[in-house]
């Protein structure tokens, strides 16, 4: 069974959401990031997006964005990414960890090698931004049959027969975006999320995760009420960006506790 | 040959095109494949297609029999297709029309555009100024500063220029900007993409709108020589004047069609735009499988040429299926070779060339030498040269 499934099954014998965060590996620098990803471990994380650098974030807000460029400076590509993955699994084999990135680098190792080396460094879903499920029917094929889970978006536009093609073809849950733009943007909805949520969950029994609009704790707690997991990328991102190397690492600690009193308060 | 019948109803050519993009802009693409499906065929719509590019383009464009430069080559004829004469001097015009019509009967009061050079930007900006259009224009800080006069060409148009400063501050960032407020604005929002690039439909309806000038060609040509040409050459960045000249010479099989990229630098210095010719590797980007310049980790790289329009590390997906279908040849020539075209035009015809158009003049030249004068070779002229005089001057000290 996958870690991704193990873990939404024991949060919900506790009765509790699962907190998400996102971080770009290799910012703001390659050898910080597997000890980042234990601290947020440390602190309240129960799963982890990693995101792969890409030198054209299309789907991504100004936050986003510069980490990739600060990762891009030191070359972090996905080959260097599934090395962090591997390393941060020689001290944790429980916590699930999610790539999110785009398609051209998993094109650029090939599809086929990709699904290897992944499967083999202990990543547990996959995330292609610009794959919507036409057009990577094979590509799902090969990570499933490695028991790694296709993530799909489900956003505030996508119409219920879509919505049924795309969880479908998901594992592990669905991201349900939570607004319409980029990821960072300000405009949340609470109430459109929960009507947009619930008419997902008649439509599949797999976990619902809301993303794109968390950025404090009350719009966690909010976040928390309506999905199963709460993910939150720019806020996170942005703490890393603010900080320096003497505080990094307590910065990020303080404000994943901040996030999992959030979420638990829901 | 089988009559060319591509793409399919995902936007597919082959193994190239698609739709490659995130969720949120899912919906968006299928409203505008339902709308242009609807109304590509529509008489009244094509009407007013027509009107327009007749009354405010000037629509058709002239061929021009380049004597005295054909003479000078020695070889083949050359005859050009001024699409430099257009309003807005560039083929960029005619699409801009056809997705501007679009998106009044979409309901879509504001409209977007990313721009290189400036030329599509501007075309953006004066048929939304015609229509009464808000219009945001998305551009490279690199390329603001390259295109100034462009810049303010927009501005007097009442266009917001927006400065792009991620990535490499260059076209395919000002592509990205334009994506993420697409996404962020779809409801009152239409986004006019300049090229035959991007997610299905736009490759195919950039094609369509552009096509005005193969159409236009084929019927010119047998009036004026009573036959179609040898060979038709066009410059190609993203490719859409190549496309827009290709196409409805596709099922003429004793027309060679050949795209000329940029070189740059020389091809094998790295240093270029042309990732055909260069064969490099297949990616997704833009919403789209093609062939683009890329490192090994798959992040896509600068480019370099010396034309801000050619200055793209992709290519319109259907040049891709021409490709490698052979159909269509694609060469490129550097920046050098592009000038010194450039310069002869100006001297022996009088008609200064953009530095895009250059390219296809070059290669043009090139292989009229190694022709018979009752050859004939169609070059598609592009767009005129005047935005590009601040570039030519630097290169020869003077500061104008």
């Amino acid at each position: 069974m996958s870690r991704i499934k193990t873990t939404f099954d024991q949060l919900k014998q506790q009765g509790k959401k699962a907190l998400v965060p996102y971080i770009t590996a290799g910012d703001p620098h390659p050898d910080l990031t597997v000890k980042l990803l234990h601290t947020m471990v440390a602190n309240g994380a129960d799963m982890i997006e990693l995101g792969v650098p890409f030198s054209d974030p299309m789907a991504d807000g100004p936050v986003i964005q510069r980490a990739s460029e600060r990762a891009l400076v030191h070359h972090v590509g996905l080959s260097r990414v599934l090395e962090m993955v591997r390393e941060f699994r020689q001290q944790d084999n429980v916590t699930p960890i999610i790539l999110m990135g785009y398609a051209n680098p998993v094109e650029a190792m090939g599809q086929e090698k990709f699904s290897d080396r992944a499967q083999a460094a202990g990543v547990d879903g996959v995330l292609t931004v610009d794959y919507p499920p036409e057009e990577c029917k094979e590509f799902t094929a090969l990570l499933q049959a490695r028991g790694i889970d296709p993530i799909f978006l489900l956003s505030p536009t996508t119409e219920p027969a879509r919505v049924e093609v795309i969880v479908n073809q998901a594992s592990g849950f669905v991201y349900y975006v939570s607004l319409k733009g980029v990821t960072g943007a300000k405009n949340l909805d609470i109430e459109e999320v929960a009507q947009k949520v619930a008419e997902i969950r008649t439509l599949t029994d797999l976990p619902v995760g809301v993303g794109f609009g968390v950025r404090d704790a009350a719009t966690a707690t909010a976040v928390a009420a309506i999905g199963d997991a709460v993910v939150v990328g720019s806020r996170m991102v942005q703490a890393v960006e603010q900080s320096n190397d003497q505080n990094l690492v307590d910065n990020v600690a303080a404000l994943m506790k901040e996030l999992r009193i959030a979420v638990d308060a829901a | 040959m089988q009559l060319y019948d591509m793409p399919d109803d995902r936007g597919h050519f082959g193994p190239y095109g698609g739709i490659f993009v995130a969720e949120t802009l899912v919906e968006a693409l299928e409203e505008l494949r339902v709308m242009y499906e609807r109304f590509r065929h529509d008489p009244e719509f094509l009407a007013e297609f027509a009107h327009d590019l007749k009354y405010f383009v000037g629509r058709p464009s002239p061929i021009y029999y380049a004597k005295r430069w054909s003479e000078r080559v020695g070889g083949a004829r050359i005859y050009l297709k001024r699409e430099d004469l257009n309003h807005t001097g560039a083929h960029k015009v005619n699409n801009t029309v056809g997705q501007a019509l679009l998106a009044k009967r979409m309901g879509k009061p504001r409209v977007i555009a990313e721009t290189g050079a400036g030329q599509h930007g501007v075309a953006t900006a004066t048929i939304a100024a015609r229509m009464g259009l808000e219009c945001v224009v998305y551009m490279g800080s690199e390329d603001v500063k390259r295109q100034a006069p462009n810049v303010y060409r927009m501005k007097l148009l009442g266009a917001t220029v927006v400065p792009v400063e991620s990535g490499s501050k260059t076209l395919k960032d000002a592509l990205n900007e334009a994506m993420r407020d697409w996404v962020t604005n779809i409801s009152n929002t239409f986004y006019i993409i300049g090229t035959v690039a991007g997610p299905h439909p736009y490759p195919m309806m950039v094609r369509d709108f552009q096509a005005v000038i193969g159409v236009e060609a084929k019927q010119q040509m047998q009036e004026m020589i009573g036959r179609q040409p040898d060979a038709v050459v066009a410059c190609v960045g993203g490719g859409s004047n190549a496309m827009g000249i290709f196409y409805p010479y596709l099922n003429e099989e004793n027309v060679r069609l050949i795209g000329v990229e940029a070189a740059g630098l020389g091809l094998a210095t790295g240093k270029h735009a042309a990732p055909l010719t260069a064969n490099s590797s297949v990616g997704v980007l833009h919403g789209n499988r093609t062939y683009l310049m890329q490192d090994e980790d798959g992040q896509i790289i600068e480019t370099h040429s010396i034309s801000a329009g050619l200055d793209y590390p992709g290519v319109g997906p259907e040049h891709a299926w021409l490709k490698d279908s052979k159909r269509a040849e694609y060469v490129a020539i550097t920046d050098d070779e592009a000038m010194a075209a450039f310069h002869s035009l100006c001297r022996t015809e009088g008609i200064i060339p953009a530095l895009e158009s250059s390219h296809a003049l070059a290669y043009a030249e090139k292989m009229a030498a190694t022709m018979s004068p009752d050859q004939v070779i169609l070059v598609n002229l592009s767009g005129r040269g005047d935005k590009d005089i601040n570039t030519v001057a630097g290169l020869s000290g003077i500061t104008l």
